[in-house]
């Protein structure tokens, strides 16, 4: 199974994991799966549309990932804030 | 002891205080995040709060302690279908049937709960008006931003949505219609201002003692309606400008409003470097600056819609406000003084009594 691998507040909200190996076949698949393990996370990662939120970066094996993008056993996926986020 | 919810862009902070001087900090919650909005419903003691992270989205929280731990209230999210997500949960009223709660976010957008906030559903009779596709946002997005519940009667409620004017229903939320007659959109083409949609509504007043009576702080214009919202009547004479966002009223006098008054559009702060509450006792005839107490040298402030709030009625009835440059004033006499309740805070969104 591909490997999420997670920061704060997103590691708090999955219960400590820094890591968690989750099933899916695409980055979105996968981000599902944290929410139904985890479910205080539904919402922080994945839009209502599934997309991944605008200021929110998943890296895939260190290639940035949109929701559609394929992922297979081992993958790494960061899940990270954007740094273009919280100007408010 | 009075509780303030301040909602701020770096946080909830939770005011308490008896006395007309600064309150005490009791809690802060959401450390940089914005909170746009926080209340307390007062049949069931829970608080909830709008709160937008800036990486993360939008979500409703809510608790029974505001220093505990905060629940999300993950219902709260536009269904599949609707191909449409939260950009931001603008306000939570209570509403008139038990345990009911209504939540009005952006995109123009109502949900309801009746199980006191823990699930929510969105509102499918004003999601699927057939005028939609031509609603357009003002500057804050398309924000339904007003609930004005009427008092002992769930099925008639009305909504003030930014920039799609007021709309109100008879059967709790099964059909709606629009109330838009006599409002004046200066900002558009002269051509235009009769027949278009684009119409911005800031906030909704609704006077409990007489709820066929509403009080509108529109995008250039203050308006009352004796008709539950389908025709409005220009009060703005005697105001230094008409531009502004919030504004409440004393439930023990039909006749009240209290505004804010702002330059313009293009210029959103405090006029004439002063603070002053406009108030009026006479339906929107005459206005009457209350000053005392609040700064008046050079002071260029700009007050949010939900950063405005009121407890109690009549003379001792609390005013609250909250400035995006961080301060809390407050009155315990109707606005007769005034006093800062928090001097520094980061910048104000809403401010409600707990």
């Amino acid at each position: 199974m591909p490997v999420v691998l997670l920061r704060s507040p997103l590691r708090d909200l999955a219960g400590g994991n820094r890591s968690l190996q989750l099933p899916g076949s695409t980055v979105g698949q996968v981000l599902r799966a944290l929410e139904s393990t985890w479910p205080k996370t539904t919402g922080w990662v994945l839009d209502e549309r599934g997309a991944v939120r605008q200021h929110v970066n998943v890296f895939v094996n260190g290639e940035r990932a949109s929701a559609d993008v394929s992922v297979a056993e081992g993958d790494r996926l960061h899940v990270l804030p954007s740094i273009t986020g919280g100007s408010r | 002891m009075k509780e303030l919810l301040v909602g701020t862009r770096k946080g909830l902070f939770v005011l308490r205080g008896d006395t007309p001087e600064p309150f005490e900090i009791v809690t802060r919650a959401f450390a940089g995040d914005v909170v746009e909005y926080a209340m307390r419903d007062p049949r069931s003691g829970r608080y909830f709060a709008s709160v937008t992270s800036g990486f993360y989205g939008p979500r409703l929280m809510w608790c029974d302690d505001p220093s505990g731990e905060w629940e999300h209230a993950d219902t709260l999210a536009m269904p599949t279908d609707t191909d449409a997500t939260i950009e931001r949960i603008w306000v939570v009223r209570v509403g008139e049937a038990p345990d009911q709660l209504w939540a009005g976010v952006d995109p123009a957008a109502l949900f309801e709960s009746r199980d006191g906030g823990r699930t929510w559903e969105l509102n499918r009779g004003l999601w699927n008006q057939p005028s939609r596709s031509e609603w357009n946002p003002g500057n804050g997005g398309l924000c339904l931003h007003s609930i004005s519940t009427w008092p002992g009667d769930p099925q008639r409620i009305s909504l003030g949505i930014s920039a799609v004017g007021t709309w109100h229903t008879i059967d709790g939320g099964e059909t709606w219609t629009p109330g838009t007659k006599g409002l004046v959109p200066r900002y558009m083409p002269e051509e235009l201002r009769e027949t278009t949609t684009a119409l911005c509504v800031h906030n909704l007043w609704r006077p409990p003692s007489m709820p066929e009576r509403m009080f509108l702080q529109f995008h250039g214009g203050v308006y009352r309606s004796d008709d539950a919202g389908s025709t409005w009547i220009d009060i703005a004479a005697g105001l230094p400008s008409d531009f502004g966002f919030p504004i409440v009223g004393d439930p023990a006098d039909p006749d009240s409003a209290f505004v804010i008054p702002m330059n313009a559009d293009v210029d959103r702060v405090t006029v004439d470097g002063k603070l002053r509450v406009y108030e009026t006792r006479d339906a929107g005839a005459s206005w009457t600056a209350r000053t005392a107490g609040l700064p008046q040298d050079d002071v260029y402030l700009t007050v949010l819609r939900e950063a405005f709030d009121r407890d109690g009625e009549g003379d001792t009835m609390g005013l609250w406000f909250g400035a995006t440059s961080g301060e809390v004033f407050g009155s315990m006499d109707a606005g007769a003084t005034w006093f800062t309740a928090a001097p520094r805070l980061a910048p104000v969104t809403s401010v409600r009594v707990a």
